[in-house]
């Protein structure tokens, strides 16, 4: 009745999560993609494509990468041994536990029609399957928690993954080792099984059990007399028709020698019977929860990498692009494989933003495309994260499940960058990749963001209404100590004005005046500097338009490194607006 | 001579693998010996921008991953070279500075002591294999074809940091164009910025940069740029065919310098990656004889 009701509540909640979380992938999305497909739109398009697929030559390449990425976890080897041992012992130890044992009535007993649990090598096999699950568990704690892989972070999430999953194991080897002990356990099977009323055949065939099948009885005690165990050993033929010796299960017998001095008072206290319920009841909160954590890759992580090997951005449908990039973000299971090969994971250390690292990211772009309420600090901090990013695709290159992870940023990127916080750091090279992808987006979008960024930097250091200029009434003379000693910024002390790196500057020649066009020329900058008017310096447009090609501090003829200066000017006005912006 | 660890840049991986495989092809054709170390990080170049530290952190974590590993670094792009190369000038002479970036590296096992030897592809081209091996192995060469050599600002400045070339006046680009039959011919805004830097961040005056070097460079008489710098290469050919879309504008597609010389090395345009770029350069085997 417990089992049933448990069971099918599990159960219950197991099938409604899977809808909820299937109804996500079709419901949930980046803003512009959101708004112009329907749910109902992309789970048509998902029928069409699917049908498209499974009836084409693609089929191939799905049945390729289900054998050698899905099964065989080849991308999981391409990057560590360790990884793919973990992975392979648990994954396997849990798939063959789940037929053989929590199946068993169904799988293993249509195909032995011997089968008993009890017998071997079932025996065996589940004390081995079981031990591979924790083996594998204990390499994956090994390298969560002793090995300090640089900048691997651990979620909640992560840890309940591993809590549940070894408590559903070790609480089976208890409940193994308790029976194997278990006076009661013991008296039942000979009712059920033995028939035998003769007194003497009873005691001798107990005696054969406590002393050679690991039972504790508190009737009998060793040393058993040789001739009475002989006898035992000839009544207990018939038990080992279904009963192999527990020996074989070598986890289970473990732990029945650990209980054996405590034994009888655990069996009489009613253990086995608790025990049992707590691992079935183990196994189906693991099941109900399935659908909710990161277990859930078990299902959406096959489906990422089979979708990922036949879809293509340019030619598969657009509606089904947003689909696949919703059931990879439940795909993620947080291994941590892209932030170790993060080309700018280490500004992480620089720059503590969580949103830095690619697998935290991924997180946040979850309760992004959920739709949950996000402050604005936390929205400019996510959009910080997915800007810092060289698009080396290293990231997407070692993901073990597949995810096409630097077009998760792409979209969410530009989704996030029309909303309207300024993001200085568009203002650097990191603004490449979003250059030379400005054919495919529309103009007012591409240029938006640029000059809201622009807007933030000029209100920061213009106080005054447009045009007109306000200095502060005294000098900062602090700058020369806020620089950088390394690259002797200070150096702008020895201008004498000659205008050498301004006739040099090769963005003078793009205007007919240059000087409206970017408020102070070169060696005015290096000028203002020396007069401590910063204020006026930091607005002017000549900085966010330095190219940084050295030729000015190249041919300064007093050493100047009018570049350096530069740079590190930029590095202090948005050290200045971040800091401004993120409080708000 | 060392086994060379092999500098990739970031930006290859989408718009330049072309400059990867060509490199590839050609320091193997060479015979030199070169490594990947997989834990790479960016060089810090666009980082420079907005965080100093950053940008050195990331620049010294690979100097002590090549240092840890006992290579020197092989990188085919300026920036990559560049930013390398002044980060190992700064941590040198400034201990403070080189102690509290060894505290964070430290976290993962890391450190830096003194850098290692940062070299640019032309750098190991001349000095590590030489002209005069390079010529004997030159089967094909180009006749008639002139070359607009690009050097790209951070192969050369500053100049007392980088050391690859006089700065003002350098020809070592030249002569590594001119062992492929080639002509490296003189042009007026040879040594420029390509643009590049303010993609995406100012566009009208990044392609007014690009088109006025174009311009130039035909003018001059070239037939081909050619470049030595992903980020000026990305320029010159995806964003340069952009430019086509103006009526008055005539192309000047840029090839890569692997590729020119590993033409003339006579190792397939299969294998060089032509096929990638954006700009047709199918005209350039005409050339060759």
């Amino acid at each position: 009745m417990f089992f049933t009701i448990s069971l099918y509540t599990a159960l219950t909640i197991f099938a409604i999560g899977l809808l909820y979380k299937g109804s996500t992938w079709f419901r949930y999305g980046f803003d512009p993609a959101l708004k112009e497909f329907s749910p109902t739109r992309r789970v048509y398009a998902a029928i069409r494509g699917i049908f498209l697929t499974l009836f084409s030559p693609k089929i191939l390449t799905l049945f390729k990468v289900f054998v050698l990425e899905v099964v065989l976890q080849k991308r999981i080897l391409k990057e560590s041994r360790l990884r793919w041992w973990m992975h392979q012992l648990i994954y396997g130890g849990f798939i063959l536990l789940l037929l053989m044992h929590a199946l068993d009535k169904v799988v293993t007993a249509s195909f032995f029609k011997e089968y008993y649990p009890t017998l071997n090598p079932f025996l065996f096999l589940r004390n081995l399957f079981g031990g591979m699950i924790l083996f594998g568990v204990g390499l994956a704690v090994y390298r969560r928690f002793l090995i300090k892989s640089p900048r691997l972070q651990n979620s909640p999430m992560d840890v309940y993954a591993i809590f549940i999953l070894v408590f559903i194991i070790i609480s089976g080897f208890l409940l193994e080792g308790i029976k194997i002990t278990s006076y009661t356990r013991y008296q039942e099977m000979v009712k059920e099984y033995a028939g035998i009323d003769d007194e003497k055949a009873l005691k001798s065939l107990e005696m054969v059990w406590v002393k050679e099948y690991g039972m504790v009885s508190h009737k009998l005690k060793e040393p058993f007399e040789e001739e009475a165990l002989i006898k035992g050993r000839v009544i207990n033929e018939s038990c080992l028709s279904c009963h192999s010796r527990p020996q074989w299960a070598f986890l289970g017998f473990g732990a029945s020698r650990v209980m054996t001095p405590i034994a009888p008072g655990l069996d009489r206290a009613g253990l086995p019977n608790l025990l049992w319920h707590l691992h079935f009841l183990a196994c189906f909160v693991g099941l109900a929860y399935l659908p909710f954590s990161k277990m859930i890759h078990i299902l959406t992580g096959p489906l990422s990498l089979l979708a990922n090997a036949v879809m293509d951005q340019r030619t598969s449908d657009p509606a089904n692009w947003v689909t696949k990039q919703m059931i990879e973000l439940d795909a993620c299971t947080h291994c941590g494989a892209c932030t170790q090969r993060c080309a700018v994971g280490i500004v992480y250390e620089a720059m503590p933003n969580r949103n830095i690292l690619p697998s935290e990211k991924m997180a946040s772009l979850k309760s992004l495309t959920a739709g949950e309420n996000i402050t604005p600090q936390d929205t400019r901090r996510i959009q910080e994260g997915l800007c810092l990013c060289t698009n080396c695709l290293r990231c997407t290159g070692v993901c073990p499940v597949g995810i096409n992870l630097h077009e998760l940023w792409v979209s969410a990127r530009e989704a996030l960058l029309q909303k309207g916080y300024p993001e200085p750091l568009i203002l650097s090279p990191l603004s490449l990749y979003r250059g030379l992808m400005r054919p495919g987006l529309e103009s007012g979008q591409y240029q938006k963001p640029i000059a809201w960024s622009q807007e933030a930097l000029s209100i920061e250091f213009n106080k005054g209404s447009q045009g007109e200029m306000i200095l502060k009434p005294h000098r900062d003379y602090t700058l020369k100590t806020r620089l950088h000693q390394a690259v002797q910024s200070q150096t702008f002390s020895f201008c004498y004005n000659c205008k050498t790196c301004t006739n040099a500057c090769p963005v003078m020649d793009v205007y007919d005046k240059p000087q409206e066009a970017l408020g102070l020329l070169p060696h005015q900058i290096m000028q203002g500097l020396s007069w401590g008017l910063t204020d006026l310096v930091m607005r002017s447009r000549m900085l966010w338009v330095c190219l940084g090609c050295y030729r000015c501090q190249e041919q300064c003829p007093q050493g100047v490194q009018i570049t350096d200066v530069f740079y590190q000017l930029k590095n202090l006005a948005i050290k200045q607006v971040k800091s401004r912006l993120n409080a708000g | 001579m060392k086994d060379f660890a092999l500098f990739r840049c970031c930006p290859t991986a989408v718009f330049l693998k072309q400059y990867e495989t060509s490199t590839e092809a050609v320091l193997r054709k060479l015979g030199v010996s070169f490594s990947d170390i997989r834990e790479f990080s960016c060089c810090g170049y666009p980082l420079k921008n907005f965080d100093f530290k950053a940008y050195l952190l990331a620049s010294a974590r690979n100097h002590a991953l090549a240092e840890k590993n006992g290579s020197p670094i092989l990188t085919f792009c300026n920036c990559c070279f560049n930013s390398l190369k002044q980060a190992r000038h700064h941590l040198n002479r400034d201990e403070v500075l080189r102690e509290e970036i060894n505290k964070t590296l430290g976290k993962e096992g890391l450190g830096y002591e003194q850098g290692v030897e940062v070299k640019h592809l032309f750098e190991v081209l001349l000095e590590d294999i030489g002209l005069e091996h390079i010529r004997a192995r030159v089967i094909k060469t180009f006749k008639g074809l002139k070359i607009a050599t690009h050097y790209g600002c951070h192969l050369l400045r500053p100049s007392q940091i980088v050391c690859f070339d006089k700065a003002m006046n350098p020809s070592k680009f030249d002569q590594l164009v001119e062992v492929t039959g080639a002509e490296s011919i003189p042009w007026r805004l040879k040594l420029e910025c390509c643009g590049s830097p303010l993609l995406g961040i100012d566009d009208d005056l990044s392609l007014d940069l690009t088109r006025k070097k174009i311009l130039d460079a035909a003018q001059s008489g070239a037939d081909h740029l050619c470049s030595a710098c992903v980020y000026c290469q990305i320029q010159f050919d995806r964003v340069q065919e952009r430019l086509i879309s103006d009526r008055s504008f005539h192309p000047l597609p840029s090839i890569l310098y692997t590729q020119l010389l590993g033409l003339s090395l006579g190792i397939s345009e299969e294998d060089l990656g032509i096929n990638l770029n954006a700009l047709d350069l199918s005209g350039m085997v005409a050339f060759l004889s």
